[in-house]
């Protein structure tokens, strides 16, 4: 179907369309309009990608002289195939309404291990391991060398890349990974590169949060995005973290012996050139006089990750020159190795800020601080001098000059925490200094000064004032949309006691209690007796997961449940995971249904779906707060005390249900689906967590079932479920419209508009 | 069916030794003819495919010749050398179809010729299968008895209406398989009696299978070992003190026993070859699940950034890790089992046949992989569909699987008394009604609202809903019914009510005149002598089912003689109508004919 938005034509590739959907559209048209960043919570299950897809496009088309870019961030691969699908589908629809006008070119961007196509290359094992395969075959001096020697081997993809020269562009279209290796290996050229290169023509970009927000990462692949661009982050809700994580770096001992390894073989590397081919580090020398850091314009395949630090706060200056030799410099490294040696040997657990830290650094071991902020620049343009391809072999360096460069770089919002051990495993020595950064808007800010427009949005962003004062930003738009229901189909209940009326939870204090254990086993047990297809199980922690899951075992209360349905768990291998994954979704499509245990905070709960058959009921044992003796966390929590005046309480009860809210609300995707949410603990019950969850579960949250048993559940769960299995009227009947059809569009903008909302 | 042609150089030979004529092998639709180089050393053979009984032919081998050995039907056989084994499996395939068609068609024809022959030629398949569903089917099998036995039917007759039923059966070959127990039985706990330190394990051939299909390193331990290197017995000793180990969740020990042991290291340590499969398959999911992708593009897990021991990750002591096994793990990869199915057909006694014929089916499935081009488009659709938002659309047809009723007389009873019970719930059980509204009522009622929309003009409902949906019942109950009851009591069905032994010999009753009048009816026109015999046997059989169920009437009790006539009618009817057409039919044969009484003869 396709209506006016004021003065834009949007096309929606389906037949009727959501009234939230709708009025989504509007508030980002707004947002669009004005040029600024807005904010939108929409509950899942309602559309708000292709909403979001469909205007945007709609929005360039119809300004053809300055058309908007699109960069659409997610947060997982798995996210951005999904993205893509849909976007095929309105891309194809447009087409058919608009022609060639209508053509853009869309791309989904990854790393090389998700792209290559080389066999030999992206055979290795990991994401740096396929990095570093890939340089030792195109690295500008590896070329170099095969140019005179043919038995060099270099990659056959990228050659034919460079020889297409500017010929080798991509036709528009929509590429998802899969459609761009299809590409690559039918015209012979490198997807990566090619990708890479496309990204700067592209009209939608989409890729993961990491190649906008960290810092390493922006610095080559988004550096060259226009101004006029709209990025969204998509299921944003945990966007802080993820700029929090951008920003932080570990040290552990291995790290510093295997930095202490990387030294030696440079100095040897320094020595071999020293001998055979001085004139590379003279001239490296000149260059770092000159100020040029980074070499200025790199081959895109001796691109690199760059600097930790935020583009703003880089120095344009020169060198320091006690850094510009390269002997000198490493030994500037080895003594900073060395004291941060001596630093992870303390008994008692340290907290420093920054500039402590910098300042003891100096005073004992001569480095100031201009000279730790260079180090990362130094280390990269050292080892592009040396001719160093295995870079994964370096990773252990990298991370010491990262480390240097953002302790140099940021005074405030850091601190550095060291540990002798695990809290939870005195005994086993573990000692990690960890530099961990408090202030998630510090890594979001040159995204927000960069580009006009940035949309967040996601299906849990209440408090909607927090995200604001946490990311420091001004939206122009802010609004939290509810979701109008044709029918009852969601089922959200607080289960408080067990089978034998005694409550239940995952309170400390009651976590290993073997009555709790059982009482949730027989709560499972109950329901997968009654619910079809699949469900569900989200746990707090690994270590809990696997602690119930044995005990089960051991109570015979597994082998009960499995009678009924197979049991699939997550597990830390990601590959296990996936697998299990597969299979679940196998055994919910052959009828029988399936069993998903979970963890909240864990990579399922981030990402995955469980809409329809997939999901018809999700358990959330317990509440999923943040390990609060994390020292980590404990830091935070005060900065934000001093910073936001959050209180800490406050912070956590809000991120452990939003956790639980993301986690719950997988199983709905349309208004068609429905599903049950059982939040299996007596906590949930008291007004001030409950208070906290979106507004799109409290208005499903019935007054009766705040305080439920197990008996009770599993009567309300019968009921609900055969209401369900009834036919019912798609568009809403005689009341509120849930679905609106082209016509009734038309109606609303002859005046009426607004009626309905 | 069998398309094209296939030309083959090859040798003929007329025994294994022989050395062989080459020459040329060319196979055509019905026949195949063999032309040698030197026309002058030995005659070309020109054989129908019809004739050849079957064809053997040598396994796959580096030294072994590529031959194809074709039986003549006379006894005797062909022998072709091939010069490779691709060559031969061509051949091979061409023959196997061309002869299953031959015959096929060969026994079409006798099947004709039959008719009259009142015989048939059946191959043995063919007749295990009739066996077969006689067996599995009992009241098949009394129809059986009754005609054909009886000399009413002949066997090609009785089995041409059923043709479905062994089509179908061809086609169903793969019968459904039971597949593996949800229960994990690969888990072996062990026993201890208590009095001892002793500690028993059980393992039964059910789960012996389950272990090799769950942990693939001990399936190839098992083929490695057994019987070379140490007995079965010795093999699941060792198997077991492993699961021991493991159940005591010691990981140090499990380490040291499998520094001094390499064979039990074999169970304690992770399985590789399962790592290895995982590695394959992952390349196939969905990609939309894919988090394996996710982990090559996440810059912030880098090894030592982002943040850690947040409590979410547990430290784990790697020096013992690959001894350590996580029930996770376990139900994970029972799951996957599971829902693979069973794969292979053989029976569960024999461990090491399970175990080679396991090795088996897992390399065709590596073949199999190979290929999966399709398997990709396939999931890219998919993909796309579920990338669709369902209900802001018109809905997509789902994909009709056919509707396969066993047993239809209990699938419809059980539907009825379903559909009687819901309705007694919204009824609250009010009264035995549906059959009390008459056709006078309902038509009452229609021509009111007629007249009524004729005054007033259409306004919405036409017959008040409650109405309509009486008539609606009313009429479906008798439609579906008219078998079972009527009306007396529609909770159950009326058979129910009487004597057992009355209602098999009524069911019975209703399916033999059923069988005889399918017959009966489809042999008309008569155009054969073959089916004027036919059709006069039928009457005979049919004119004695008079009398039985004149028994059956007489003996149940007054009560429920009632019903029985009820139920009898019907079936009266239908042969009343039979005899009607036959006398009808013999008539203006008579009439036509004239001075040949008795038809064509």
């Amino acid at each position: 179907m396709k209506f006016q938005i004021e003065d834009v034509t949007v096309y929606f590739p389906y037949d009727h369309i959501y009234p939230e959907q709708y009025s989504y559209m509007v508030e980002l048209k707004r947002a669009l309009d004005a040029k600024g960043h807005c904010l939108l919570e929409m509950p899942t299950g309602t559309g708000k990608t292709i909403a979001l897809l469909s205007l945007i496009t709609s929005y360039a088309l119809c300004k053809p002289s300055n058309p908007v870019k699109l960069l659409y961030c997610t947060r997982t691969v798995h996210e951005m195939e999904k993205t893509l699908a849909e976007l095929r589908r309105l891309h194809r629809y447009q087409l058919e309404q608009l022609g060639p006008a209508a053509r853009i070119l869309a791309i989904g961007l990854s790393s090389r291990k998700n792209l290559c196509i080389n066999p030999s290359v992206v055979a290795a094992e990991n994401r740096d391991s396929v990095d570093a395969a890939c340089r030792k075959l195109t690295a500008s001096w590896v070329r170099a060398m095969a140019a005179e020697n043919p038995r060099v081997p270099t990659c056959e993809f990228f050659e034919n890349y460079e020889k297409a020269g500017s010929d080798a562009v991509l036709p528009p279209g929509v590429y998802t990974l899969q459609d761009l290796r299809a590409f690559g290996k039918e015209k012979g050229w490198c997807p990566y590169f090619l990708a890479r290169h496309m990204v700067q023509f592209a009209n939608v970009v989409v890729y993961s949060y990491q190649y906008l927000l960290d810092p390493k990462v922006a610095g080559i692949i988004s550096k060259e995005m226009q101004r006029e661009s709209v990025v969204v982050f998509d299921e944003a809700h945990n966007i802080d973290n993820v700029c929090i994580e951008a920003l932080s770096v570990n040290v552990r001992s291995q790290t510093l012996e295997g930095a202490t390894r990387n030294l030696n073989k440079m100095s040897q590397e320094v020595e071999r050139f020293k001998a055979t081919d001085a004139g590379r580090l003279r001239a490296e020398y000149n260059r770092l006089v000159e100020g040029l850091a980074r070499r200025g314009n790199l081959p895109i395949s001796d691109t690199w990750l760059s600097n930790p630090a935020l583009p703003d706060d880089i120095l344009k200056e020169a060198v320091p020159g006690n850094i510009r030799r390269a002997e000198h410099f490493l030994s500037v490294l080895r003594r900073l190795v060395q004291y941060l040696k001596g630093r992870l040997q303390t008994e008692n657990v340290e907290k420093e800020g920054p500039v402590a830290f910098v300042a003891s650094i100096n005073a004992q071991v001569g480095i100031d601080q201009k000279m730790l902020r260079f180090c990362y620049d130094r280390l990269h343009s050292l080892m592009l001098t040396l001719e160093i391809t295995d870079t994964d072999e370096f990773l252990h360096i990298q991370t010491i000059c990262d480390f240097a460069t953002l302790v140099g770089t940021y005074t405030r919002g850091f601190s550095i925490i060291i540990e002798p051990f695990d809290e939870r495993m005195p005994n086993i020595p573990d000692p990690v200094l960890q530099l961990s950064c408090h202030d998630a808007s510090l890594a979001i800010k040159p995204v927000f000064e960069r580009f006009q427009t940035v949309v967040i949005t996601s299906g849990t962003l209440s408090p909607i004032d927090l995200y604001p004062r946490l990311l420091n930003f001004n939206p122009v738009v802010s609004r939290s949309f509810t979701m109008s229901l044709t029918r009852d189909c969601l089922c959200p209940m607080v289960l408080t006691r067990g089978s034998d009326q005694l409550p239940v939870s995952t309170k400390y204090d009651m976590r290993t209690d073997e009555g709790v254990e059982r009482n949730y086993g027989k709560l499972l047990l109950e329901m997968v007796s009654i619910v079809p297809d699949g469900i569900v199980c989200f746990f707090v922690s690994y270590s809990y997961m696997d602690g119930i899951v044995n005990s089960w075992n051991e109570k015979g209360i597994l082998k009960e449940i499995m009678q009924h349905k197979l049991v699939f768990i997550e597990t830390q291998d990601v590959v296990e995971t996936t697998l299990a994954l597969d299979n679940y979704r196998k055994a919910c499509d052959c009828g029988r249904g399936a069993v998903f245990f979970s963890v909240a905070r864990g990579k399922v709960a981030e990402g995955i779906d469980f809409d329809r058959h997939y999901g018809r009921l999700v358990i959330m044992f317990g509440v999923p707060f943040q390990y609060t003796l994390s020292r980590i966390l404990g830091a935070r929590l005060e900065y934000l005390r001093e910073t936001f005046q959050i209180k800490e309480g406050d912070f956590l009860t809000f991120d452990a249900l939003r956790q639980a809210a993301q986690c719950v609300g997988r199983v709905i995707r349309s208004k068609a689906d429905y599903g049950m949410m059982i939040f299996a603990d007596k906590r949930y019950s008291r007004h001030d967590k409950r208070s906290k969850l979106p507004g799109w579960i409290l208005s499903h949250l019935r007054d009766a079932h705040l305080n439920l048993s197990t008996d009770m559940a599993v009567h309300i769960a019968r009921e609900f479920l055969r209401k369900m299995a009834q036919p019912y009227d798609k568009s809403g009947g005689s009341g509120r419209k849930t679905l609106l059809s082209q016509e009734d569009l038309e109606k609303m903008e002859n005046g009426s508009l607004g009626e309905m909302f | 069916m069998v398309d094209g042609k296939v030309i083959k150089r090859a040798k003929y030979k007329s025994s294994v030794k022989d050395s062989g004529t080459p020459g040329i092998l060319e196979m055509m639709e019905d026949r195949f003819i063999f032309t040698p180089h030197n026309p002058k050393s030995s005659p070309s053979l020109n054989v129908l495919f019809r004739l050849i009984k079957g064809h053997k032919f040598t396994k796959e081998g580096s030294h072994k010749q590529a031959l194809l050995n074709l039986t003549h039907d006379q006894g005797g056989s062909y022998i072709f050398e091939f010069e490779n084994f691709s060559d031969r499996d061509v051949c091979r395939e061409f023959v196997g179809r061309a002869t299953s068609t031959a015959t096929e068609a060969g026994k079409d024809g006798s099947e004709r010729s039959s008719v009259a022959a009142q015989d048939e030629q059946l191959s043995t398949k063919e007749m295990e299968r009739r066996i077969k569903l006689l067996q599995e089917d009992s009241e098949l099998q009394k129809l059986h008895k009754q005609f054909v036995l009886g000399g009413v039917l002949t066997e090609a007759e009785f089995w041409a209406t059923r043709k479905k039923l062994l089509d179908g059966d061809i086609s169903r070959v793969t019968r459904q398989r039971a597949g593996f127990k949800s229960a994990m039985l690969a888990d072996v706990k062990p026993s201890a009696d208590g009095r001892s330190n002793r500690v028993t394990f059980n393992l039964t051939p059910e789960i012996i299978h389950q272990i090799f299909a769950e942990k693939p390193a001990v399936h190839r331990a098992f083929l490695k070992f057994v019987p070379n290197k140490m007995t079965e017995k010795d093999f699941w000793t060792k198997y077991c003190r492993a699961e021991y180990l493991h159940s005591t969740k010691n990981a140090v020990a499990a380490a040291a026993e499998a520094a001094e042991d390499e064979e039990l290291a074999v169970f304690l340590k992770h399985d590789d070859v399962w790592a290895t499969e995982a590695r394959h398959k992952i390349r196939r999911v969905d990609p939309t699940l894919d988090m394996e992708a996710d982990e090559g593009d996440d810059y912030i897990h880098l090894p030592d950034h982002g943040m850690s021991r947040d409590g979410s990750n547990d430290a784990i002591d790697s020096q013992y890790e690959e001894y350590r096994r996580s029930l996770s793990q376990v139900l994970n990869r029972h799951g996957a089992v599971v829902l693979e199915g069973r794969s292979i057909d053989v029976e569960l006694g024999d461990t090491r046949s399970v175990a080679e014929a396991l090795a088996r089916s897992k390399q065709v499935e590596l073949a199999n992989g190979a290929s999966d081009g399709i398997v990709n488009q396939e999931r890219l659709e998919r993909i796309s569909q579920l990338a669709e938002i369902e209900d802001l659309q018109a809905p997509r047809d789902p994909p009709l699987a056919p509707l396969f009723i066993k047993d239809p007389r209990e699938y419809f009873d059980s539907q009825q008394a379903n559909a009687i019970k819901t309705l007694g719930d919204t009824l609250a059980g009010t009264r035995q009604i549906k059959c009390s509204l008459s056709t006078s009522e309902a038509y009452g009622s229609l021509r009111e609202r007629i007249s009524e929309v004729k005054i007033s003009g259409l306004s919405d409902p036409i017959v008040k809903p409650e109405v309509a949906f009486k008539v609606f019942n009313g009429l479906t109950q008798n439609i579906s019914s008219t078998k079972y009851h009527f009306g007396k009591n529609p909770q159950e069905s009326v058979l129910d009510g009487l004597p057992s032994i009355t209602k098999e010999q009524l069911l019975h009753h209703w399916t033999s005149i059923e069988e005889l009048l399918k017959h009966f009816w489809s042999s008309y026109p008569i155009t054969t002598s073959y089916l004027y015999v036919k059709v006069h046997r039928l009457k005979d059989a049919m004119s004695q089912i008079y009398p039985k169920l004149q028994e059956i009437k007489e003996s149940v009790n007054s009560d429920s003689r009632h019903q029985v006539s009820l139920l009898v009618q019907p079936m009266l009817q239908a042969l009343d109508a039979a005899f009607a057409h036959y006398d009808a039919d013999l008539q203006k044969r008579s009439a036509k004919t004239g001075d040949r009484p008795n038809g064509i003869v």
